[in-house]
């Protein structure tokens, strides 16, 4: 089975061009990144990448359009990610129906663990430290697929593919039928390789990051990469 | 403990199994006589409680205003307390690596301290903004053996050394204690960091009913996160008579003129734009340039139990100097906002909270003054 390639794009201007860039290179899906000015679970190249979209004035009402631009450039599900203080000032329940308006298929609150506000229908995050319980909590309330943080960690590129991902898939399956994905840690065509032979799908973040700042050519490459490490 | 609508757990779920952990490990604690007791011993033999409630005569001519003496506590803050009963559960836990924030270094201090007494790995993140005018705690912080960490971006003061805290906790989760320093933070954070400052108003209110054969007509205390002010009120919050008075600093007004956002695992009041962004603060004083505050003391204010007021950088200032020449105590900077919203107070008996010394502050003052 053919294993999905999510994208993580920052909110800017450019979002829609890079997305189609992507998706030219075989991604997926794309998680487009609302940034917040405290991002808890992000490490230094998705914080420094938020700074610069707040300066550049990337608010959520600035967010929401750069999404239906995005949607009217590509076909893949869309999904923001953020935390929870933009939803907070928006209101919570008119954030979700906002984003879907604006074409997200879902979304992702990185500090809105499993079991809080289940109302709000939104991917869950486990991590290698989530209890089976928590594990059972989070596939049962996800929407699509369920987020697996491969490391006790914050977002960004690491040297090797975390040895914790191998256990949390294993307990992972015994516990739910839903996709599973990987993300954080993972950059290179050889890490994407590694965690597909585990799980239904990878996340690339802070790398993906990294190479857009090169513009949408250099993107494509790097995903086509990736793509075919999967397809392997 | 509910703090209405506020509090809560916003954090990564890397992290709820160790709060989940934590929680029960707190409860636990709690239970046992053994760990109150061991608690009490360290505040007397190790910190120097009780410590002592002055008049305050010269201060302030008419009242009786008398200063709950926190500046005495080995370290010269109350921020001991704190670190004192986390170190003791973080031990209880089998946790071996201690992780803090600061901003005037004073807990930062307080945590290098406990680490050194109980032999355990320390490392504490310091804006580095808040290095340079806290120049001193960072040294104490170095002989104690702890590493500071310097956070470089956004602010480069309290707010990013908390976030830089928790990244470290993510990623160093199961080794490690985060021994936060305010009644701040994920549940039960705020609960915890509360009950071991609860100390200083249960002093305080015997102390003043011994001195003055009743309670006072007021308390109040300077609130940036709130650690010392909810301690302090924690003493009296079931005396209806007794009014309650938090103090700001007037740049960092989180109560008074912020709104309801997510910070640092918490919902609590906090100085944000109409998108949630975490604004920037301003005070002269390292300890209250933080945008958020205790989840609990916005629960406080919107239930009316306690009024909050602000104070500027002169205001502080002012009552810096004040205290030094008229009862040759020299407050840290962060008290100094509650003294000088102390003298105005209607009643005749006050007790404020000095909540530690000033000698880390002189550098920073004296350039003002």
């Amino acid at each position: 089975m053919t294993k999905a390639l999510v994208v993580y794009l920052m909110a800017g201007t450019e979002t829609p061009e890079l997305a189609a860039a992507a998706v030219a290179g075989g991604a997926d899906l794309v998680e487009i990144g609302f940034p917040f000015s405290d991002p808890l679970a992000d490490g230094p190249v998705i914080r420094r990448a938020a700074e610069r979209a707040l300066a550049a004035g990337m608010r959520t009402r600035a967010c929401l359009d750069c999404l239906a631009a995005t949607r009217a450039r590509v076909d893949v599900p869309l999904v923001p990610m953020t935390y929870s203080s933009l939803l907070e000032a928006y209101g919570w329940e008119r954030f979700a129906d906002d984003v879907r308006s604006a074409g997200a298929t879902s979304m992702i609150v990185a500090d809105l663990p499993a079991g809080d506000r289940p109302e709000l229908e939104r991917i869950q995050l486990v991590a290698p430290t989530s209890t089976d319980e928590r594990l059972a909590l989070a596939a049962g309330q996800t929407d699509g697929w369920l987020y697996l943080v491969t490391l006790t960690g914050t977002t960004g590129a690491r040297s090797e593919l975390s040895p914790a991902l191998a256990g949390l898939v294993e307990r992972a399956r015994k516990t739910t039928g839903v996709p599973l994905y990987a993300g954080f840690g993972i950059s290179t065509p050889d890490h994407a390789r590694a965690a597909a032979e585990l799980v239904d799908g990878v996340v690339v973040g802070s790398r993906a990051l990294e190479v857009a700042e090169e513009g949408p050519a250099a993107l494509e490459d790097y995903v086509r990469s990736l793509r075919e490490a999967l397809d392997r | 403990m509910s703090y209405g609508d506020y509090g809560g757990r916003y954090v990564p779920e890397t992290l709820i199994p160790a709060l989940d952990e934590l929680a029960v490990g707190w409860t636990a604690a709690q239970a046992d006589p053994g760990f109150a007791a061991e608690l009490d011993r360290l505040g007397r033999e190790y910190g120097g409680r009780p410590t002592p409630l002055t008049l305050a005569e010269r201060f302030a001519p008419g009242k009786r205003l008398f200063l709950k003496r926190e500046d005495l506590l080995h370290t010269g803050a109350h921020k001991l307390n704190n670190a004192l009963g986390q170190v003791v559960l973080a031990q209880r836990l089998g946790k071996t690596r201690i992780i803090a924030e600061t901003g005037a270094g004073q807990h930062g201090v307080a945590t290098a301290t406990v680490c050194a007494r109980f032999g355990l790995e320390c490392v504490v993140y310091m804006g580095a903004e808040d290095m340079r005018r806290q120049r001193p705690n960072v040294e104490r912080m170095g002989l104690l053996g702890a590493e500071v960490r310097p956070v470089e971006f956004g602010t480069k003061t309290l707010k990013e050394a908390t976030s830089e805290a928790i990244r470290d906790w993510i990623t160093n989760v199961e080794t490690t204690h985060y021994l936060i320093g305010s009644c701040v933070g994920p549940e039960p954070y705020p609960e915890i960091v509360r009950e071991l400052q609860a100390v200083i108003g249960r002093e305080a209110r015997a102390q003043v009913l011994e001195a003055e054969g009743r309670l006072p007509d007021a308390a109040i205390a300077c609130v940036g996160g709130g650690s010392n002010a909810i301690g302090m009120f924690a003493g009296f919050l079931d005396d209806a008579a007794v009014r309650l008075y938090g103090v700001e600093a007037a740049g960092a007004a989180s109560l008074g003129s912020g709104r309801t956002g997510v910070l640092h695992g918490a919902r609590s009041s906090m100085l944000a734009d109409e998108d949630g962004q975490i604004a920037d603060a301003h005070s002269i004083s390292a300890g209250l340039d933080y945008p958020g505050v205790g989840p609990e003391h916005a629960y406080l204010r919107d239930t009316g139990r306690v009024e909050y007021r602000a104070a500027t950088d002169e205001d502080a200032l002012a009552a810096f100097r004040r205290l030094a020449e008229t009862e040759g105590i020299i407050p840290a900077l962060e008290p100094a906002h509650a003294l000088a919203r102390a003298a105005e107070l209607d009643g005749d008996v006050v007790v404020v909270c000095l909540s530690g010394r000033g000698d880390k502050d002189l550098d920073e003052a004296l350039a003002h003054l």
